[in-house]
C-alpha cells in the first residue's frame, strides 16, 4: 500500500494547509486524478504578503556572497530530488526527454542565477561624475516584496526563471503557482526548506489564479508583480488593481525553456536605483575626481 | 537670539526689458508654428503680479494628433536615419544655443513662473542647457551603454512636464528622448509654457529637422489626448501621483512604455553631531527652493531630540531674514506661488494644520499687495499621522518632529507611500552610507539637498514613480531593449 502525499503550501518557511480548508483535484494531462492541492484563499494571500514582508529586509541584508550560496544550495538540492521531480512530471504525462529537460534547465538556471548575486550590482551600479563636490553614486537595490503568478504552461521551469531573479536581487516573493500543475511548486518549497532559504522568503501557494491574484495585484505593501503567459484579460485587469500603490508589473512572453529567458534583464527588472550624494571635503592643493 | 532682521534691503531688479513677448502664442508642429485646431487660447498671467503675459493656445486631440503625426514622420523619415554622431550634434548645437539665450530664458522662467531670478539664472537654466550637453555625448555611443544588448529606439515620445521647473523638466524629457533617436512631442505645464515655446525656436535656429520636436500647449486635457494617442510609443509624465496613475492606468493594454516622476514627502534628517548652522542653511534649501514647489522637497524635517531645541530656535532667526517678494529682485529668497489655485491649496494646507492642532510658526516679513505669495511657514507637535505630515503641500511648509534612535528616525521615515528623496545630516561618514542603505528613497542627500547634476539618476521609489532621469539609467526610459 503506497503512502500518498498531501500537497500543502508554503508559507513563512513552514506547510500550513489552507485556511480555507479547501483543496483542488490534480489531473493528469489524460484526465486521471493524481493528488490533491490546497485551494488557497485570499487570508493565505495576505497572510504570506504579511510574512514576506517581515522576511524581506534581513534577506536583503546577508551578504552577496551568502546569498549566492543559499541559490547554489537550491541547485544542489534540487539535483539531489531530481527523481522525485521526474516523477511527478511524468505522472501529470510529460514523457522522460521533456521531464528531464525540463528538470536538468530549471537546476542550470538555479546556478546560473547563484552567480549573480555579487555581481549584478557592478554592472546595474554606476559612479556619476558630478559637478559638486561629491561622491555620487548610483546602486541597486531590492524592491521588496514581489507577487509572483507562475507560468502556467510548465510545471518548474517556468516557475524557477521567474522567482530566482527576484530572490537573488534581495526581494522576497509570494508566488501563486501553475493552477493546472502545482505540484512541482510544492515539491520544490521542500527544496527550499532544506536549502537554507530563511522561512518566509519564498511563499508558494497554490489554487485559483482568478481568487487570489487580485489580493496580491491590489495588496499595497507588495511592490511589484512579476506575470507570466497569462490571458491578456488577467493581465490587463491585474495592472489595473495595480495601480493603487503604483506597482511595478512585469509581463513576460517568453518561451522559458530558450537560453535567452535567463539573464540580467530579468534582474534588473525588480530593482531599483538609489543615488546618494556624499560629501567630499576640499583639500587645498588635492586634485582629483571621481 | 530672537531679533527682528526685516532688512529694508534696496530692490536690486533684472530687468525685464530684452523680453518680447508675443501677444499671442500657436502650437509648434511640424518645425512651423500652426493655429490651433481648437480655435481656443487661454490667457496667462504672471503670478508675480497677476499681469496679463500672453494668450497662449489650447490644443485639443485633433491638434495633438496633427503634433503625432508630425513626429512620426520625422521620425520614419528623417531621424531614425541619422547616425548617432549626427543626432548628437544636433543636441550640441541646441545646448550652445541655449547657453547664449541664457538670460532671456532665466527671465522669461521667473515671468511666467515666479521663482526667485537668482535661482532661475543659476539653477535652472545651466542645468537645462548641461543637461542637453550630457546627451548630446551619448547619441553616439549607445551600444556601448548596454553591451551585448542591441537597443533601439522607441519611436515618437509623448511628454508632459510640470509647471515647477518648466525648461529643466523639458531638457530631463528631451534630450535623452533625441539623444536616443526618438522624436517628441511635448505638453508643458498650462502655466509655465513660455519657455518651451522659447525652446521651440532654439530648435527652429539649430536647423531641427521639421517635427523631430513638436510643442502643444494646453490645459490637462491636451495632455490626456496625448497620452491616449494610439501611435505615441513611449509617455514620459512629471507631476503629481493621482494623475501619474490615471496615466499608468490609460496606458495599459497599449504597447506604451511609461515612466513617471510623481510626488513626494520627503525626509530631512539632522542627527545630533550634524554641523548644525550648515544643517539650518540645509533645511531652509530643502523646503524653501523654489517655494517648495519641489518634488523632492525637504518637506518632513527630523531632528534629534537633543538638539531640536537650538535647531528650531535657529531656524525661526533663519526665517526672519528670508526675503519674499518680487522673483525680478536678486533679493529674493521666495518668489510668487505658482497660480492662486496652488495658493489655495497651499493656505487650505495650512488651515488644516491649525485644526490638526499644530503649532505653526510664520516671520513677520510682509507680502506684495498683489499677486501669490505664502510666507515660509514652520509647523511643530504634528502627528506622524496628521495629513500634513502625509501629504505633498507642494509649498513653503515644513513640518517638524523629533526622534531619539537611529532605528525609530528611519521608521518614521520610511513611513510613507512616497519615496522620491531623503537628507542626511551628520558629520560622520559611515553613519551617512548606514542611513542611506536604511532609506527607501531614489536620492539620498547627505549634508546637503536639492542638489541636482546631469550625470545623476534621479527617480522614486513605491508611489513616487518609476524610472530614472539622468545619467547612464535615464538612457533606460527612452531605448526598446531585446527582452
Amino acid at each position: 500500500m503506497e503512502v500518498l502525499k498531501t500537497y500543502k503550501l508554503y508559507i513563512g518557511g513552514q506547510f500550513p494547509r489552507t485556511e480555507s480548508g479547501r483543496s483542488y483535484a490534480v489531473l493528469s494531462q489524460s484526465g486521471q486524478h493524481i493528488a490533491n492541492a490546497c485551494q488557497g484563499s485570499k487570508k493565505d494571500i495576505r497572510n504570506a504578503v504579511q510574512v514576506a514582508r517581515k522576511a524581506q529586509a534581513s534577506w536583503a541584508a546577508k551578504t552577496a556572497f551568502n546569498r549566492s550560496q543559499i541559490i547554489y544550495r537550491i541547485a544542489e538540492m534540487l539535483e539531489a530530488r531530481k527523481g522525485q521531480f521526474l516523477e511527478e512530471l511524468q505522472a501529470l504525462g510529460f514523457d522522460l526527454k521533456s521531464a528531464t529537460q525540463e528538470v536538468e534547465t530549471s537546476i542550470d538556471r538555479c546556478v546560473y542565477y547563484a552567480g549573480w548575486a555579487d555581481k549584478y550590482q557592478a554592472l546595474l551600479g554606476t559612479v556619476n561624475p558630478v559637478a559638486s563636490s561629491h561622491f555620487n553614486f548610483s546602486v541597486p537595490e531590492a524592491m521588496g516584496v514581489v507577487g509572483v503568478v507562475a507560468c502556467q504552461q510548465t510545471a518548474l521551469l517556468g516557475f524557477i526563471s521567474q522567482v530566482l531573479p527576484a530572490l537573488i536581487g534581495g526581494n522576497s516573493v509570494v508566488v501563486i503557482a501553475n493552477q493546472k500543475l502545482p505540484l512541482c511548486a510544492i515539491t520544490f518549497a521542500e527544496v527550499l526548506a532544506t536549502s537554507d532559504v530563511p522561512g518566509g522568503v519564498v511563499n508558494i501557494l497554490t489554487g485559483s489564479v482568478e481568487e487570489m491574484l487580485p489580493t496580491l495585484s491590489g495588496h499595497m505593501d507588495v511592490n511589484a508583480l512579476s506575470l507570466a503567459q497569462l490571458d491578456i484579460a488577467i493581465v490587463e485587469k491585474a495592472q489595473t488593481e495595480a495601480v493603487e500603490n503604483l506597482k511595478r508589473v512585469m509581463s513576460y512572453s517568453i518561451d522559458f525553456s530558450q537560453s535567452r529567458a535567463q539573464g540580467l534583464s530579468y534582474i534588473s527588472d525588480f530593482q531599483e536605483i538609489k543615488t546618494t550624494w556624499h560629501p567630499i571635503e576640499q583639500i587645498a592643493g588635492g586634485a582629483g575626481g571621481y | 537670539m530672537m531679533s527682528q532682521t526685516n532688512w529694508n534691503l534696496e530692490p536690486s531688479m533684472e530687468s525685464a526689458a530684452q523680453i518680447q513677448l508675443q501677444a499671442q502664442y500657436e502650437l509648434f508642429i511640424d518645425g512651423k508654428w500652426q493655429a490651433p485646431l481648437s480655435n481656443t487660447y487661454y490667457d496667462n498671467v504672471n503670478p508675480a503680479d497677476e499681469s496679463h503675459l500672453a494668450r497662449i493656445a489650447w490644443s485639443n486631440a485633433a491638434d495633438v494628433d496633427l503634433a503625432v503625426r508630425a513626429a512620426r514622420s520625422a521620425y520614419e523619415n528623417v531621424w531614425s536615419k541619422l547616425s548617432g554622431a549626427e543626432r548628437g550634434k544636433y543636441l550640441f548645437r541646441i545646448a550652445r544655443l541655449m547657453q547664449e539665450k541664457a538670460k532671456e530664458l532665466a527671465i522669461l522662467e521667473t515671468l511666467d513662473g515666479g521663482k526667485p531670478i537668482r535661482e532661475s539664472r543659476d539653477i535652472d537654466i545651466p542645468l537645462a542647457c548641461n543637461h542637453f550637453f550630457y546627451y548630446a555625448g551619448w547619441a553616439d555611443k549607445l551600444q556601448e551603454a548596454f553591451p551585448g544588448q542591441q537597443v533601439a529606439a522607441l519611436g515618437v515620445a509623448g511628454q508632459i512636464t510640470p509647471w515647477n521647473f518648466p525648461l529643466l523638466m523639458l531638457a530631463w524629457k528631451v534630450a535623452p528622448a533625441l539623444a536616443c533617436g526618438n522624436t517628441v512631442v511635448l505638453k508643458p505645464a498650462e502655466t509655465t509654457s513660455l519657455t518651451a515655446l522659447k525652446f521651440a525656436e532654439i530648435c527652429q535656429e539649430a536647423g531641427l529637422p521639421a517635427g523631430v520636436v513638436n510643442i502643444v500647449t494646453g490645459y490637462g486635457d491636451s495632455g490626456a489626448a496625448l497620452v491616449a494617442h494610439p501611435d505615441v510609443n513611449k509617455i514620459a509624465f512629471t507631476g503629481s501621483t493621482a494623475v501619474g496613475k490615471q496615466i499608468q492606468k490609460a496606458c495599459i493594454a497599449t504597447n506604451k512604455k511609461l515612466t513617471l516622476e510623481l510626488g513626494g514627502k520627503s525626509a530631512n534628517i539632522i542627527l545630533e553631531d550634524a554641523p548644525i548652522d550648515q544643517a539650518v542653511e540645509g533645511v531652509i534649501n530643502s523646503i524653501f527652493f523654489n517655494q517648495g514647489h519641489v518634488c523632492c522637497a525637504g518637506s518632513r524635517l527630523f531632528v534629534q531630540e537633543s538638539i531640536a531645541e537650538r535647531v528650531l530656535e535657529k531656524l525661526k532667526f533663519r526665517l526672519q531674514s528670508i526675503y519674499v517678494g518680487n522673483p525680478l529682485d536678486k533679493n529674493t529668497d521666495i518668489g510668487a506661488i505658482n497660480s492662486k489655485k496652488q495658493l489655495e491649496t497651499i493656505e487650505r494646507y495650512i488651515q488644516l494644520g491649525l485644526e490638526e492642532g499644530a503649532e505653526i510658526y510664520q516671520p513677520t516679513c510682509e507680502l506684495p499687495s498683489a499677486g501669490y505669495y505664502c510666507k515660509p511657514t514652520l509647523f511643530t507637535d504634528v502627528a506622524q499621522s496628521a495629513r500634513i505630515v502625509q501629504e505633498e503641500i507642494f509649498g513653503p511648509v515644513l513640518t517638524i518632529q523629533t526622534f531619539r534612535t537611529m532605528e525609530e528616525v528611519v521608521q518614521k521615515a520610511n513611513n510613507t507611500p512616497y519615496g522620491l528623496a531623503a537628507g542626511v545630516w551628520t558629520d560622520k561618514g559611515a553613519r551617512i552610507f548606514g542611513l542611506s542603505q536604511q532609506l527607501k528613497a531614489g536620492v539620498i542627500w547627505a549634508n546637503t539637498y536639492n542638489k541636482f547634476d546631469p550625470a545623476s539618476p534621479f527617480g522614486g521609489y513605491k508611489e513616487s514613480g518609476f524610472g530614472r532621469e539622468g545619467g547612464l539609467h535615464g538612457l533606460r526610459a527612452y531605448l526598446k531593449f531585446p527582452n
